[in-house]
């Protein structure tokens, strides 16, 4: 598994509220059995006119190509609605490593964590500052630095601005140095079959 | 020290808590179906790992399959292959599967409390954002993501931070012809599509304990649609009767032992909420949504907000969501022209739901130009309203009883609705293209869209009953 590390890049604003997993990845592209490829179908309906990949709707910013980066940055309660990892699957797939926004849907939030794509949440106040930035200057870069747990912009006139974030400490370490939930927990499993037997016996 | 009824079942399933970090959470049931556990298998297999308790694994195929013809192989290949693949799995960790033709099959979140499976006091996880309906027992139940459904069938836990916890109140009487729907979408439009995130709710008050599990079931369902993590209902008289003699639940000696349990659930005097909302039935009238999240919701009679209402930085989000849908701020929605009705769904497809759509419309017509889809939650549920002779009432209005699935909910399967037309539907969600690519959905109760199958266009289910 792929340990994250610092982030330095140009960012894609998709600006609006709201976004949820159907529009990231509509259901009908959820009937793969493996967890790749689905970056293709990424805002799919958002992307082309009448389902045809060979006309981009004018006006989305993925079809934009002064908009490129591996950070993507997303309004209010993005990521609500259907519980589907595909939603992280096609964003990492796409090519973003992290998503920052003000507020993210709980579950969405969980699945990004659980693929080593970095859910940013930032003030409302920072967001306005990165949305104005970004989409004045395309080149804006921008900097995660999840080990200090700060985001930066590269102001072109001015200087830089920045702001922490917060992630929990466990998930942080995970995070940095590649580990999963799942060894963690496959550790336990002693404890946990200890746990089942105490339960029997208090009939809980 | 007094303690919610969250805290409750919470504290009995926490196998450790990782210092500054989330409590390892043992799961009781785990419901899996074909589309996001995959995925789940071929990590499983990757990693050279059995599935740690298969016999608390329960599996269905719902999301994919067909609801007409259930006989035949499915026709599109990838929904074909994807319930072969749950099969396979199934059968390889050994897993129980109540997959088409089963007589237990239909959607997860209908067949779970029907077969007496969801029993109060459980922690309950599913790929599924609306595992939350479970709650309506008095359960822990929320929708995890696929990586999640492999470390719960590798270990039967979870990793999991302590919710905040808010309680939502609603006392009185239930006004005419408002339906637990109503209720929910009412709740959902004060709070926001985002409001609750982060919270797992408690619904109570008079009107929540006047309710049957149907309808406790259908509030539960739509906790995901304001951000919620779960949320859930104290176990009472209601529910322990809704249980008793259910295939799976408790018998003889262990059932006595489980109603003593059971009857200890439920939030004790002065717990402490994070967060508490009062809602009086009274101000409840049936619903609709208008827009493009289930937030979006307004009283039948009332009209879409108008621009000068909308905050300036929702402007824009809400400008696109009534430009999809094609309506008009400030304009009523009462009368609005429906080309489809869709009732179904883990929302409104349970038996009552049935009941209460057959009682409306016996002896009346479909108008001319509307398709009526009418698809039970479970096999279970479509044979009981054979048995009652619903088809028959069906039949005779132009209505279609389809067979068990998710449907035209997801515009997963072959149930779509076409581009640009209108459906009324029963179901939880109104983003765009979720029941087809450019698909129009408002959402309402069973009664509510009964009433638009009547009338061909949105209407008061009052003025009709």
């Amino acid at each position: 598994m792929r340990a994250f590390t610092t982030i330095a890049s140009t960012a894609v604003p998709l600006n609006a509220e709201n976004v949820d997993t159907d529009q990231i990845i509509p259901a009908r592209f959820l009937k793969a059995t493996s967890r790749d490829g689905f970056g293709k179908n990424l805002f799919r309906d958002w992307r082309y006119e009448n389902d045809n990949e060979s006309r981009p709707r004018k006006g989305f910013v993925l079809n934009d190509p002064a908009f490129h980066g591996r950070i993507l940055l997303c309004a209010k309660n993005f990521g609500c609605g259907s519980s589907r990892e595909h939603a992280a699957w096609a964003i990492k797939d796409y090519g973003f490593d992290v998503v920052v926004s003000s507020f993210f849907a709980d579950i969405f939030k969980n699945n990004a964590l659980n693929n080593f794509l970095l859910p940013v949440t930032v003030s409302e106040s920072f967001l306005n500052e990165l949305f104005k930035a970004v989409e004045s200057d395309p080149s804006t870069g921008v900097t995660v630095d999840l080990a200090a747990q700060t985001i930066t912009l590269d102001k072109k006139n001015g200087p830089a601005l920045s702001e922490k974030f917060d992630i929990n400490p466990y998930k942080k370490t995970c995070l940095l140095n590649g580990y999963d939930d799942i060894d963690y927990l496959l550790s336990m499993k002693d404890e946990i079959a200890e746990f089942e037997n105490n339960r029997i016996t208090s009939n809980i | 020290m007094p303690k919610t009824l969250f805290e409750k079942i919470w504290d009995t399933h926490v196998v450790r808590t990782i210092p500054d970090g989330p409590s390892i959470l043992y799961i009781d049931k785990h419901f899996i179906h074909e589309v996001t556990s995959p995925q789940a298998f071929k990590g499983l297999e990757q990693r050279g790992l059995t599935v740690f308790r298969p016999g608390q694994v329960i599996a269905t195929a719902d999301h994919n399959v067909p609801t007409l013809n259930q006989h035949l192989p499915i026709k599109e290949e990838l929904s074909r292959i994807q319930v072969d693949t749950l099969q396979k799995n199934c059968a390889k960790f050994g897993i129980e599967l109540y997959g088409l033709g089963h007589p237990f099959q239909g959607i997860v979140h209908v067949i779970g409390p029907e077969l007496g499976i969801t029993q109060p006091g459980m922690t309950i996880v599913c790929g599924d954002s609306h595992t939350s309906t479970h709650g309506a027992f008095g359960t822990i139940a929320f929708g995890i993501g696929t990586s999640e459904v492999e470390m719960a069938l590798a270990t039967q836990c979870l990793m999991q931070h302590k919710p905040k916890l808010m309680r939502i109140n609603v006392e009185g009487k239930l006004n005419k012809g408002v339906l637990s729907k109503d209720i929910i979408l009412y709740i959902i439009s004060k709070i926001s599509a985002s409001g609750a995130t982060g919270y797992a709710l408690e619904y109570a008050g008079s009107a929540i304990r006047s309710l049957s599990m149907e309808a406790r079931m259908t509030i539960c369902n739509m906790s995901i649609e304001m951000g919620a993590r779960c949320g859930m209902i104290a176990p009472d008289e209601t529910t322990f009767h809704y249980i008793k003699g259910r295939p799976f639940a408790p018998q003889g000696g262990d059932w006595d032992n489980a109603l003593a349990r059971w009857k200890t659930l439920f939030t004790d005097e002065g717990a402490w909420f994070d967060r508490e909302l009062n809602v009086e039935s009274s101000d409840i009238e049936p619903m609709i949504t208008y827009g493009t999240n289930p937030g979006m919701g307004i009283g039948i009679s009332g009209h879409i907000p108008g621009m000068q209402e909308i905050e300036e930085r929702e402007k824009s989000s809400f400008e696109k969501s009534l430009h999809y849908m094609g309506l008009e701020a400030g304009a009523g929605i009462k009368g609005k022209k429906v080309d489809y009705v869709f009732i179904g769904s883990c929302t409104n497809s349970r038996i009552e739901d049935l009941r209460m759509v057959a009682a409306f419309v016996k002896g009346k017509q479909k108008a001319a130009d509307v398709q009526v889809w009418i698809v039970p939650g479970s096999k279970q549920v479509e044979q009981q309203a054979r048995a009652e002779g619903i088809d028959k009432i069906f039949e005779d209005a132009g209505f279609l009883l389809r067979q068990p699935g998710c449907s035209a909910c997801l515009g997963m399967n072959e149930d779509k609705i076409p581009a640009g037309k209108y459906c009324i539907s029963t179901s939880n969600r109104n983003f765009e293209g979720r029941q087809g690519p450019n698909a129009r959905t408002f959402l309402a109760s069973p009664l509510t869209a009964a009433a638009a199958a009547i009338t061909g266009s949105v209407s008061d289910v009052r003025e009709l009953m």
